[in-house]
């Protein structure tokens, strides 16, 4: 007999460098798991289904919109959000040039572009232009026209 | 959304117990960017969801002498980012590569693509003109249907109730082949096609003639549409601008699209006809090398 009763799920995960365990909903998304379960607010929910990057996490290294991933299935994986971004060093270069920059107003959209953006950097420390806006197209921002956000991922580029 | 369990089995056939056990309230999941959003739009009621990424057949990316087996969870930029990939398949490619933003890579496929069964479907029509074969599994055993028989509807295909799609295999492509595909779109990316089109040709070894060639289109009708008469109308003629003209023309008459907020009928005959060219011209040039 398979097990096919909605019952809850057993999920071992690290996230942001410490592991979790936890019972998750099956069809809770991971979004929902990190914000409801765990109490990491930083990653937002925006549209809800995947075109606007706003729940942007790092799932083993690959950046997902974290609205299209269930609780479940991040068993035994890494997540990285936002909230592991700034260390006990400071901020990370990305949220610091975003500051300088201005590349925030509501701010609503910034974490999703903090975890994108650090995704890029972190395998191409010298992206140009065209390729920080092609990898940033998921990533809806409606204040800044984008220009801001472009420049402070150049700034904090080599 | 209605509440659903979570199964993520090991083996396709526990895949397919579970499927077989739910009919149609239970579902494959693997990038979960088309599922997710349908079953919180509560346009698919589920009991059950069942993760086939656990499933190593599933996930499996081989490229070989015989050709490319691509497992049905395997998500796009695992595709895109294989140089061998890229060198042999370029048309699978250019699909792969302009499916959603880069966080829909991370998790969509071109077996989810596929499945979805959208008339836009960016990562078909290559498939198509590779002339590819989906792998079925089911509860009475395996089965192949060509891509290009694979949808049947949008949101429908051939897939019965209890089967699982397991693979897609591309054959190796002939000796002076080219691929190519591309779609029109207002925006830079993350959009859905307005019309679009792929080419596979093969050349003789002048590189001067057509031996054959396949067209396919997407978001002109309701599945993705091979034009047979316009790849075929090229077989055995020059490569010049009036065959191509003709085979452009014919690919338009193929189209059957709709008008709805993303174009017209007018607009989406006229780009067919266009991307056709275009297409057309690229697949020749990669033939070329």
């Amino acid at each position: 007999m398979t097990k096919t009763s909605p019952s809850k799920v057993h999920v071992t995960t690290t996230i942001n460098g410490q592991e979790h365990e936890l019972l998750v909903p099956p069809y809770m998304s991971l979004l929902d798991t990190l914000r409801e379960l765990i109490g990491l607010t930083g990653t937002k929910e925006g549209c809800l289904d995947g075109n606007c990057g706003a729940c942007t996490v790092s799932l083993d290294g690959r950046i997902v919109d974290s609205c299209l991933v269930l609780g479940p299935e991040v068993d035994g994986k890494t997540v990285d959000t936002i909230e592991g971004m700034a260390t006990s060093e400071g901020l990370h270069p990305l949220q610091q040039t975003f500051l300088e920059e201005a590349a925030l107003q509501c701010g609503i959209c910034t974490p999703g572009f903090l975890v994108a953006a650090k995704g890029l950097l972190d395998n191409e420390p010298s992206p140009s232009e065209h390729r920080i806006r092609h990898w940033l197209a998921g990533n809806l921002c409606r204040c800044t026209g984008y220009d801001k956000i472009v420049r402070a991922v150049q700034k904090a580029s080599n | 959304m209605h509440p659903f369990a979570y199964v993520a089995p090991n083996t396709v056939e526990e895949a397919v117990t579970v499927l077989n056990e739910h009919g149609d309230r239970a579902r494959p999941f693997a990038g979960g960017t088309d599922l997710l959003v349908k079953a919180r739009a509560n346009a698919w009621e589920l009991d059950a969801v069942v993760d086939i990424k656990n499933i190593p057949e599933l996930m499996n990316l081989t490229i070989g002498k015989n050709g490319l087996s691509i497992g049905a969870g395997v998500p796009c930029y695992q595709v895109y980012e294989n140089s061998e990939i890229a060198d042999e398949y370029p048309g699978i490619i250019d699909g792969a590569s302009i499916i959603g933003g880069i966080q829909i890579q991370s998790r969509a496929g071109l077996g989810g693509n596929l499945c979805n069964a959208a008339p836009s479907g960016d990562g078909i029509p290559a498939l198509i003109v590779y002339s590819a074969i989906a792998r079925i599994a089911g509860p009475s055993g395996t089965r192949e249907v060509p891509v290009e028989e694979f949808c049947t509807g949008p949101s429908r295909t051939v897939l019965k109730p209890g089967e699982l799609l397991v693979s897609i295999e591309v054959p190796k492509p002939a000796p002076n082949s080219g691929a190519a595909y591309t779609r029109f779109i207002p925006r830079n990316e993350m959009d859905i096609a307005v019309a679009g089109v792929g080419v596979y040709v093969v050349l003789d070894d002048s590189g001067n003639n057509f031996e054959s060639a396949r067209i396919a289109l997407s978001a002109v009708g309701p599945t993705p549409i091979l034009a047979t008469e316009a790849g075929d109308s090229m077989a055995g003629k020059p490569v010049d601008d009036k065959i191509i003209d003709t085979a452009a023309n014919l690919a338009r008459d193929a189209a059957s699209p709709i008008t709805d907020m993303r174009g017209t009928i007018n607009q989406r005959k006229q780009l067919i006809e266009v991307l056709s060219g275009r297409m057309i011209n690229q697949a020749v040039e990669r033939a070329r090398g």
